[in-house]
């Protein structure tokens, strides 16, 4: 049993923290006793903003010494439960802590609070011509946030996730010590990576206080195409082939109609073109344009003569804002349609993608739930969405299980992944622990005791 | 039904620096698009189009890369394009540029109805439309947001900030076409495998081609604006940070203030 906050840790905690940057019980917003997905609701007893890693270390501390849970939030994006305070006890929320403290231009690395938003970083590197590739449909999530769920996003085709820009971190220990893991440098052989270890943590094992981040220079073109088709098969069936022409890619994503028609409903805002069943968006960047062209022809092509209806150009900012602009709140478009939804984020091989994205439609029709999807075809994970479109709340328990079984168990046999960017949090627990089986799940629980002996960190989540 | 929208090439991007000694815009090495607004008339006259048949065609002024917008139209599905291009249209304002326009046009031959713009994002002045009806003595209005024919005439629904007004104008007219009003369709790659560099579509009409032979009416000649002048606007990064009191309506009242809602 955890210690409940009481008047004198209340007191405690404003003696470290100014009283303006602390809200207990009553006073906290209902907006942190939940995420945006993970389907379940508990209040924090203490929310306390802070501002740096020496603040964040004195909480920590004191939380350790008295048994009261901590959990780190960062905008509460997540769509596993993972940032909720299961436990009650305090929340260190660091959006506050939203600096960027460095750009060093000659190992381009930029060096930022946890609590700066992707937008944020993305927007200041790429005034400077620099690039931080990755790129979560959530633009609004906190870098920390990033960092500690491993996001993935639409570039990772080409650039990878989260984690392949992580050089350092500077991290406050569950008893309240303040280490730093890596740094500015590229190569590191030095003992075990623990860095890496921490990355896609969902703050179970220490709290991210300061990142250096890895920057590219900024490609100097990108262009998008959408490609349509007549069926979501004809769609899929092509990406595969994309992917063997050894196109240079920066994403594949692929959507179905009734989500660009959902998410038109959502935004209020027409989609260029609905004219099909099916379509594939591409993005090719680069820093000659001729390049460009020349790949984009190739597989523009090489779709057509496999079933593309056309390519069209998504090539000025203002195209680009009315397909990307829905790509990006396809979500919760889909979160709008419906009463209530759960979400299954798997990652497949990439040449599982088709067969697994037929496979959600055989378990749509098998169980008899309406299951949207989307995502990012080009690196194998889907974005599969079981909506509930009000059945009765049994009913749909029953449903919604079986369909997850279905899936996972379908994902394990492609050799997949439960999760390929959103987590495993609270809501998806049971299904890494089916996957990875006990022995992996022992070793998880080992390295958290390690960390965090007195499990005051972020408890219930993950393993 | 015989369409033709005016279209123009602009700088790529929004931020355009201003060359401090001799005041005329840098637009070298920056990436040239079609100019956004033109964009929703051309998606309003395919859509005429769409509806009643006919012919849609684009015309633009300016130097020889403006023909790659005109491409870039027809790969959105336009039948042809004028590039009216000459070195004595050079240095245009307003004036010179609508009198060059309808020159051009009327080189064409017969049009029902010009879909133009509402300004474009290098120049902003807004004019060029309106006065283009003027030097055409057609029947024109402006902040169009949506189109149709009805019998001989067209019907038009046009945003006159504090009301709506839908009205019917006799052909040939010429409408300006508000911003956002609809998503424009994408450049196809089928059509641009198809036509290429679209030599057969495209016609270059140059100051031979024109009736009207009188230098003075054309270009910088033809131009009585005096630029002074031309400067970026300061870049506002003011904040205001409202701690007190009801937020909501506070920042209601600062939207509403600067008319955002
Ligand atoms: C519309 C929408 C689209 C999305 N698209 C994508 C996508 O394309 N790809 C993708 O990967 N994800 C996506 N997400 C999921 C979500 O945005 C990401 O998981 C994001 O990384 C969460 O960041 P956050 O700041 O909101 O973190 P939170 O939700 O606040 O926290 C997430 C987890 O990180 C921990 N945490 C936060 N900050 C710290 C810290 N400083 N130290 C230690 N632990 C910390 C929390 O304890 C929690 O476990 C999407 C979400 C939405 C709502």
């Amino acid at each position: 049993m955890y210690k409940k906050v009481d008047n004198k840790d209340i007191e405690y905690l404003r003696s470290v923290i100014p009283a303006n940057r602390i809200l207990v019980h009553d006073e906290i917003s209902d907006d942190y006793a939940h995420d945006e997905l993970g389907g379940i609701e508990v209040k924090p007893e203490v929310l306390i903003y802070v501002r740096s890693t020496e603040e964040v270390s004195k909480v920590m501390k004191y939380a350790y010494e008295n048994e009261i849970p901590v959990v780190a939030r960062g905008s509460g994006t997540d769509l596993v439960g993972a940032a909720v305070a299961l436990e009650g006890g305090i929340m260190i929320c660091t959006k506050q802590m939203n600096h960027i403290l460095e750009v060093d231009e000659t190992n381009l690395t930029v060096t930022v609070e946890p609590g700066v938003l992707l937008m944020e970083l993305q927007a200041y590197v790429e005034e400077r011509d620099l690039f931080y590739p990755p790129d979560p449909g959530e633009k609004s999530a906190t870098i920390g946030g990033n960092i500690s769920t491993n996001a993935g996003g639409m570039r990772a085709v080409k650039y990878g996730v989260t984690r392949d820009y992580v050089r350092g971190l500077t991290v406050v220990m569950p008893n309240g010590e303040i280490e730093h893991f890596g740094g500015k440098v590229v190569k590191n052989s030095s003992g075990y990576d623990i860095k890496d270890l921490i990355i896609g943590s969902e703050g179970t094992l220490c709290i991210i206080t300061e990142a250096i981040l890895k920057l590219v220079p900024k490609p100097a073109y990108s262009v998008s195409m959408l490609l349509p088709f007549m069926t979501m098969e004809k769609a899929i069936e092509v990406v595969p082939e994309i992917i063997r022409s050894k196109a240079s890619l920066t994403a594949i994503e692929y959507m179905s109609l009734d989500t660009i028609i959902s998410a038109e409903q959502f935004l209020g805002k027409k989609f260029p073109d609905t004219n099909y069943e099916a379509y594939i968006l591409l993005t090719f960047d680069g820093n000659s344009m001729n390049e460009i062209q020349d790949e984009y022809t190739k597989v523009a092509n090489l779709c057509i003569e496999k079933g593309a209806i056309d390519g069209y150009f998504v090539d000025t900012d203002e195209r680009k804002k009315s397909v990307w602009n829905a790509r990006g709140a396809f979500l919760e478009a889909i979160k709008a349609s419906t009463d209530l939804m759960d979400e299954c984020d798997v990652v497949v091989p990439k040449g599982k993608v088709a067969d697994f994205i037929k496979y959600t439609h055989e378990v749509g029709k098998e169980v008899g739930l309406r299951i949207p999807s989307f995502g990012h075809a080009g690196d194998g994970n889907l974005h599969i969405y079981l909506c509930k479109d009000s059945m009765a709340e049994e009913i749909w328990k029953q449903k919604a299980d079986k369909a997850f079984e279905l899936l996972y168990t379908k994902a394990r046999e492609f050799g997949g992944m439960v999760s390929g960017e959103h987590g495993i949090g609270y809501a998806k627990k049971p299904y890494l622990a089916r996957q990875v089986g006990e022995n992996q799940i022992e070793l998880m629980r080992s390295i958290k005791k390690v960390f965090d002996p007195k499990n005051i960190l972020n408890p219930g989540k993950v393993c | 039904m015989n369409i033709i929208v005016c279209i123009k090439q602009v700088p790529g991007t929004t931020n355009v620096n201003v060359d401090p000694v001799t005041g005329t815009l840098i637009r070298d090495g920056v990436a040239a698009k079609m100019n956004p607004y033109d964009l929703y008339a051309l998606e309003l006259g395919f859509k005429l189009k769409d509806k009643h048949g006919g012919t849609l065609n684009v015309v633009s002024m300016g130097p020889n890369s403006a023909l790659e917008v005109i491409r870039e139209a027809i790969y959105m599905g336009a039948d042809g394009g004028v590039l009216i291009s000459d070195r004595k249209f050079g240095g245009a304002d307003v004036l010179a540029t609508s009198y060059t326009l309808c020159s051009g046009i009327l080189a064409l031959g017969d049009f029902d109805v010009i879909l133009c713009g509402k300004q474009t994002t290098d120049g902003d002045t807004a004019q060029v439309g309106s006065e283009l009806a003027e030097h055409l003595k057609v029947p024109h209005a402006a902040n169009v947001r949506d189109v149709d024919v009805d019998g001989d005439r067209i019907k038009y629904v046009s945003n006159l900030d504090n009301k709506i007004v839908t009205a019917k104008i006799k052909t040939p007219c010429l409408l300006c076409v508000d911003g956002e009003v609809n998503t424009p369709r994408l450049p196809s790659f089928k059509r641009k495998l198809q036509y290429g560099d679209c030599a057969e579509q495209i016609r270059i009409i140059t100051f031979d081609d024109l009736q009207d032979k009188d230098e003075t009416h054309y270009g910088l000649k033809g131009s009585p604006t005096q630029v002074e002048r031309i400067f970026n606007p300061d870049k506002k990064s003011e904040k205001e940070i409202i701690k007190d009191g009801n937020l909501a309506s506070e920042m209601y009242k600062i939207l509403r203030d600067r008319k955002f809602v």
